[in-house]
Formats: C-alpha cells, structure tokens, sequence
C-alpha cells in the first residue's frame, strides 16, 4: 500500500487534480444552462416552454455514459458529416459538454422549483412597483429562491463531481481513469481502489463540511 | 384617444378565468383626488377589477385608460403607467430579504427615479409619515402586521404615484392593528390621493369615501356616496349584503 503511495501517489493526486477541474468548469457551465433553461420553463413564452422542457427530458432520460459517448464520438461525426472534418474533441472538452449539460439539467430542475417556492405576490409587489420582469426576478425573486435551493444544488455538486468517474470511459485522465492504470499495472485491485476510494471520499467530505457551513452562514444573514 | 376627464375610465370591462366569468360588464369613471371604495360579497370580482387596474390581471374585453393611456394596449409600456399606480396588498408582500429602508428605496433607485441619498431622504419621510421612522432597519419578520402593511404603504408612495390601489389591506390583520392602517390611509385620503380601496370594513368606507361602489357577480350593483349605498340602499342584494355585515 505504501508502496503504490509512493510510487504512484504524484500521479493520482494529479488526476485527482483533472478531476476537479473537470467538475468545477462542468458546475459554472452547469449553473449558467440552469438558471437560462429554468428561466424558460418558469416564463410564459410557449416555445421557451417547450424548449425547456425537450431538454430537461432529453437529458434526464438518457444515461451519462450514453451521453458521454455521443458527445464524444457523436459530435465529430456528425462534424464530418457536415463538412467540418478537421473538428475532434478533446476529451476534456467532451467531458465539460456532457456533464454541464447533464447537470445542468438537473440543476433547471433545482432552480424552477425554488423559483417557483417563492409566493407570486413577491413578484406582484414588484412588478406593481413599475419594475421590469428580468429585475423583478433578479432582485426579488431569485435571492428569496437560492436560500431555498441550496442544500439541493450543493447535494447535486456532489453529484456531479462523482459523475466524473464515468467520464474515463471516453479516456479522460481522471481519477478513476489513472486507478485503473495503476491497478492493470501493479495488480494491486484492492489497494488501489480503496485509495481511489479515499480520496473521493476526503474531497467530498470536505466540500460537504464547507456547503454545511456556507448555508447556516446564509440562513443567519437572513435574519 | 377618448374624452380624458376622467383619471380612470373602464368601458365595458370584462374578465374570465377559463370558463369561470370573473367581470362581466364594468363601467366606471374615477376623477382625480376622489376616493372609491369596493365593497361586495366575495367572489364579487372587486380585487379582480382592482388588480386589472394596473394590469396584474389582463382584462379579456373591454377598455381601461388611466391618465389617457390604454392600458388595456398590449403595446402600453405597463411598467411606466404602474409607476404612477401604487398597489398595497392584503398580505403585505413585504421583501423579506431586505430591510424595511431598502423595501422602501429599491424601486426609486432601481428606477433611476431618485439617487440613492434622495431615495433615502424620501424614505425616511416616508416612514415618519406612516409612523414608523424608527424601524428603518428592522427586517419585516421582526414587525407586526399593521407594521408590515404601513410600510408596504410607504415602498407604494416612494414612487410618488398619483393613484393608489388597496386590495383589502386590513383583512390579514390582528383587529387591534386595524385602525392604525386606516389611520394612515385616512391620511392621504385627506391630503388629496386618488384612491381605489377594496375592504369591509364598511365604518372606514363611510368615514373616507367619496363614493362606494357595490359590486356583485361581475357587475356593479349600485353606486353613490355613502349614505346614499349604505343608508338608503335601492338594490335588494345591496340590502342583503349590507344586513349581514352591518
């Protein structure tokens, strides 16, 4: 065990560093299609409506490896089959397409729910006050819907960060990806796995540990 | 554009929901300065009526100008015209993420009506006006209801409307905090403001009132100043209605 530290410990702690930053860019971009796709489906318009909902459908009814895999070999193709032959993903840009997107679905689920928690009169108030609907959502509505969405978009970081794991699938030098290798290598299964096994567990112990913090921090400001 | 005497002119006004007809013919005429009170059974479509007033509800037929603007014209930029309407609400609807100053400013400021300093002077003003100058940082979780409503009168009047509209403002209330909402709203019934209340509280309605309207089913039944709707009534419901809150 202490050998496998050793000898390979650089090398995981350095996936593990990929794999962070794989989730940490998925959940901005997870956030930004969240909030525009919740956006859609709590207006009024039809076809934002509806384009919400495809999306929100789409993705959720669809594995995360099946999406991965269509991102990642899907996408080229059908680049070529347009006449854009020279495009290829990179497998970190593959990684970031298929998981914001999939978190972010899940995240406009997150954010419609909370918006819609807050009583439409707040947004009457407003609106009677001769503010816009964009401010009136922005300044009214959305900072009363974050208190509520919190521990649900925290619960769905952590979520997403597992996620990562099935992204070695498409050779992304993730953690998992790196376990792998070092266990065909030194055909330490076990040890190699409880480490891999550890250190998700320390990161996201960790990052759980802050969010607890981070909410009662938020929940006092509300006084 | 029609004849403008009128602050408020509704012509033939009518609102559904789905089947359900909410309004079916309103015709009124409010002038300026002059204070309108709604009463009726519930049901009758007076909050619905004073909510298509500053287009909360979109009315299915008719016509409402205000100040000679249709508002009724999907094309009517709303949130100019309700910046002239102020709206206090039975529930206060207070924004409870800021404090009672900031509830009162945010409007003005975010409106470029006022900047932040005079916004602030008007507020505190404003606060003193409804009694409550001391609670400009309290947050409103920490006031009582007739508090909460004063000040959701306040953040109505920082944006200097020439209207204001109550939709039942003392119902949610503790009966001992009733008078003193009533108290401000006789206040600036008394200095002059356009008003449009819906309430039961029929002694208010007969003390303040220019004149009550007595709304049932989507019409208006009967109209006139107070002793004429409450103490010579002419329409049987109106009778009906007013034995049982009297």
């Amino acid at each position: 065990m202490l050998k496998i530290i050793r000898v390979y410990g650089l090398m995981l702690l350095k996936s593990m560093g990929n794999t962070l930053l794989l989730c940490a860019l998925s959940l901005l971009a997870a956030m930004i299609i969240g909030l525009v796709v919740a956006l859609f489906n709590v207006g009024k318009k039809r076809i934002l409506n509806l384009f919400g909902t495809v999306f929100v459908d789409a993705i959720r009814g669809v594995p995360l490896i099946v999406l991965a895999y269509f991102v990642y070999f899907g996408i080229p193709q059908a680049a070529k089959m347009l006449g854009f032959s020279g495009l290829r993903l990179s497998a970190l840009s593959a990684g970031i397409i298929t998981l914001s997107m999939n978190c972010g679905a899940y995240m406009a689920e997150i954010i419609r729910a909370g918006i819609e928690s807050v009583d439409k009169g707040q947004m009457e108030a407003s609106r009677s006050l001769g503010l816009s609907y964009g401010k009136s959502m922005r300044l009214v509505v959305i900072p009363q819907a974050i208190k509520t969405m919190i521990p649900s978009i925290i619960n769905q970081f952590i979520i997403t960060l597992k996620d990562t794991s099935i992204l070695s699938v498409i050779g992304f030098p993730e953690l998992v990806n790196t376990g792998k290798n070092v266990a065909g290598n030194t055909f330490l299964n076990l040890q190699v796995w409880a480490i891999v096994g550890v250190m998700y567990m320390v990161v996201i112990i960790t990052l759980s540990k802050v969010a607890k913090k981070l909410e009662r921090r938020l929940k006092r400001g509300e006084l | 554009m029609e004849n403008c005497n009128g602050r408020i002119q509704v012509r033939n006004l009518k609102k559904s929901f789905g089947k359900l007809e909410v309004l079916k013919e309103i015709d009124i005429e409010i002038t300026e300065g002059e204070v309108v009170v709604l009463i009726g059974p519930s049901g009758s479509g007076k909050s619905t009526f004073l909510r298509c007033l500053n287009r909360l509800e979109e009315a299915t037929g008719g016509t409402i100008f205000v100040d000679g603007r249709e508002i009724t014209d999907k094309r009517t930029d709303m949130n100019k015209v309700r910046e002239n309407i102020g709206m206090v609400f039975q529930h206060f609807n207070l924004f409870p993420h800021m404090n009672v100053i900031k509830n009162i400013t945010m409007a003005p400021i975010q409106l470029k009506k006022a900047t932040k300093d005079e916004a602030y002077q008007t507020g505190m003003e404003l606060l003193k006006r409804v009694g409550l100058e001391g609670k400009a940082q309290a947050y409103p979780n920490q006031l009582s209801g007739g508090q909460k409503q004063r000040v959701a009168i306040a953040r109505a009047l920082a944006m200097n409307p020439d209207i204001m509209l109550f939709d039942e403002p003392t119902s949610a209330l503790d009966p001992e905090m009733v008078g003193e909402v009533l108290a401000v709203m006789k206040e600036l019934a008394q200095a002059g403001m356009t008003m449009i209340i819906v309430t039961h509280e029929i002694g208010f309605a007969k003390e303040v009132a220019d004149r009550i309207v007595f709304m049932d089913g989507g019409y208006i039944v009967e109209q006139g100043t107070p002793q004429q709707v409450l103490e010579h009534p002419q329409e049987s419901r109106t009778i009906d209605f007013l034995n049982k809150v009297l």
